[in-house]
């Protein structure tokens, strides 16, 4: 792949839901381009943020109808592509984490034997080899004693862990593109910024692209390094991550104001009105 | 004081298997004030509300509520008094009851009369009107369901309020309207509020003090002035305050276990 490819193309991406009255869209023309950057998509429940990350690896259930001008991974398209070919893509070159390890986990298996299974379904390892690799996985995503957690099941590590096994677990085929869906959503803020850092450093390590899905401004603000903030479907404004506090739109500014801050005085925040113009915006 | 705490130890199992949850807790809060209770996951402070609401009936120390003290059974006089609001507004509301339904309840509980004059005051109390009145949970968004829930807590006009992470479950947007909500409640009722988050800025915008946990004990307590300068005196409580302003990589490295 040259440079100026970008890793994934999207333009005019549709996500609808059949209804009683007819069809709901979730996603309303969503157009952008991803290098190996971190892109940030910010928005409250409903805006469509999750849904378009789900589009990408082609989960969105039935019946639910996906349709784009261009939905393309490193120039491939998506949209065409046999549910074979999809197969190879899903986690060997887009890796996908949600954000809860309690229900994403196989609770009847060990994280280890999950773990090297991922590893094995993308490449011809045999078994002591997929399990060298996992124990280096679990070093590497800072499990302090890989051997002993390789042999825990689910329930009996923390939430940190858990979702450190995830991230785990979707990198080691070694993918290009990485969508984490609110992935540290669930875990304390000192956890959180560690599970962030580890991110952090294989995005900038194996030169991945990432797609970050979050309701959280600041820290989307202080971890991407570019955000698409959504609202009913659309993406409304599209900035540099730096640049947020300067944003434009009065929907994005409006949830800043929203946000209570520790070295602001108490006193009523500033509530979102929101305008039905921004629904076109 | 309104509410006051000594020594207060909860500990779940038996034996070998015994977690101590909450460690040698006392703290007190005074009759209107808004008391932040804050810490990470497992650090015993929703523990501590449950005790004091007697959801939670094995612990020892000392609870009092109101100068009255309490035993592991709560007397209904008690909820009269004080009543709690949990985080979830999708689960703590039956789903098979009307807003009518769910307000009508403790005032009949209660034995209180004027129920139809009760519902439609705090209704209006929380921002909702009459119109919600004959819905079901599942008509309502996240935010008016909250306000059910507050609304549901306001009918007995109690004089304090417990707050378990009461807008972790909604959209910032919705959070800030909840936030002015309790504001204002406070304010026009005179309640004393607890409210228990792992939120820093949420306890800055609500309360006047704040106690810091960490496994089941008390770290430090500090005014939110203290708080909004940044001046923590325990290590623990800075690096909360430091993992509360946006990721650093820097920072994340230097983040350490407290025991």
């Amino acid at each position: 792949m040259t440079d100026d490819t970008p890793l994934l193309e999207v333009s005019n991406l549709r996500v609808a839901f059949p209804t009683r009255t007819g069809m709901a869209e979730a996603v309303r023309g969503v157009s952008f381009t991803l290098g190996r950057e971190k892109l940030g998509i910010v928005g409250e429940s409903g805006s469509g943020k999750s849904m378009t990350g789900r589009s990408i690896l082609r989960l969105v259930p039935p019946p639910g109808r996906v349709t784009a001008d261009r939905l393309a991974f490193d120039g491939g398209d998506l949209l065409a592509a046999s549910p074979k070919r999809m197969r190879d893509i899903r986690g060997r070159r887009i890796a996908m984490v949600m954000q809860d390890p309690k229900y994403s986990l196989n609770p009847v298996m060990t994280v280890g034997r999950q773990i090297a299974e991922a590893y094995r379904v993308h490449s011809k390892a045999g078994a002591a080899e997929a399990k060298r690799r996992a124990l280096e996985m679990l070093a590497a995503v800072r499990i302090r004693d890989p051997e002993r957690v390789y042999d825990r099941y689910p329930h009996e590590v923390s939430g940190g862990m858990g979702q450190r096994i995830m991230i785990a677990m979707m990198l080691i085929p070694d993918p290009d593109l990485l969508i984490a869906d609110e992935p540290t959503s669930a875990l304390d803020v000192t956890v959180q910024m560690q599970v962030l850092a580890i991110l952090d450093d294989l995005c900038s390590q194996r030169g991945m692209g990432m797609i970050f899905v979050s309701h959280d401004l600041n820290l989307v603000a202080s971890f991407c390094d570019r955000i698409l903030i959504m609202y009913a479907g659309r993406v409304v404004e599209s900035c540099r991550a730096s640049e947020l506090h300067a944003a434009q739109h009065p929907y994005t500014r409006g949830l800043l104001a929203s946000l209570p801050k520790i070295d602001e005085p108490p006193g009523d925040l500033p509530v979102l009105s929101r305008d039905p113009a921004w629904l076109e915006a | 004081m309104m509410i006051d705490i000594q020594d207060l130890r909860v500990s779940f199992g038996d034996g070998a298997d015994a977690v101590t949850a909450v460690d040698g807790v006392t703290l007190s809060v005074r009759e209107g004030e808004s008391f932040g209770l804050v810490g990470e996951s497992g650090s015993g402070k929703s523990t501590v509300l449950r005790a004091v609401s007697g959801l939670n009936d094995d612990w020892t120390g000392r609870i009092a509520v109101a100068g009255a003290e309490q035993g592991p059974k709560r007397q209904k006089g008690f909820y009269k008094l004080c009543q709690m609001v949990f985080q979830d507004p999708y689960g703590s509301l039956h789903p098979r009851h009307t807003v009518d339904r769910i307000l009508a309840e403790p005032i009949a509980i209660h034995g209180l009369g004027d129920a139809d004059a009760r519902i439609d005051r705090v209704l209006r109390d929380v921002g909702l009107g009459p119109s919600f009145r004959f819905r079901y949970p599942h008509q309502l968004s996240g935010g008016q369901r909250q306000r059910v829930a507050i609304a549901r807590a306001l009918v007995l006009e109690p004089r304090v309020l417990l707050l378990d992470e009461p807008t972790s479950a909604l959209d910032v947007s919705v959070q800030a309207e909840i936030l002015n909500l309790l504001r204002r409640l406070r304010a026009e009722h005179g309640l004393t509020l607890v409210l228990v988050t792992h939120n820093l800025a949420v306890v800055a915008n609500l309360c006047d003090r704040l106690a810091v946990m960490n496994r089941g004990r008390l770290v430090e307590e500090m005014t939110v002035e203290d708080l909004r300068r940044g001046a923590a005196r325990e290590p623990y409580t800075l690096q909360l305050l430091r993992a509360s302003q946006g990721y650093d990589r820097a920072t994340a490295e230097s983040f350490r276990d407290y025991a």
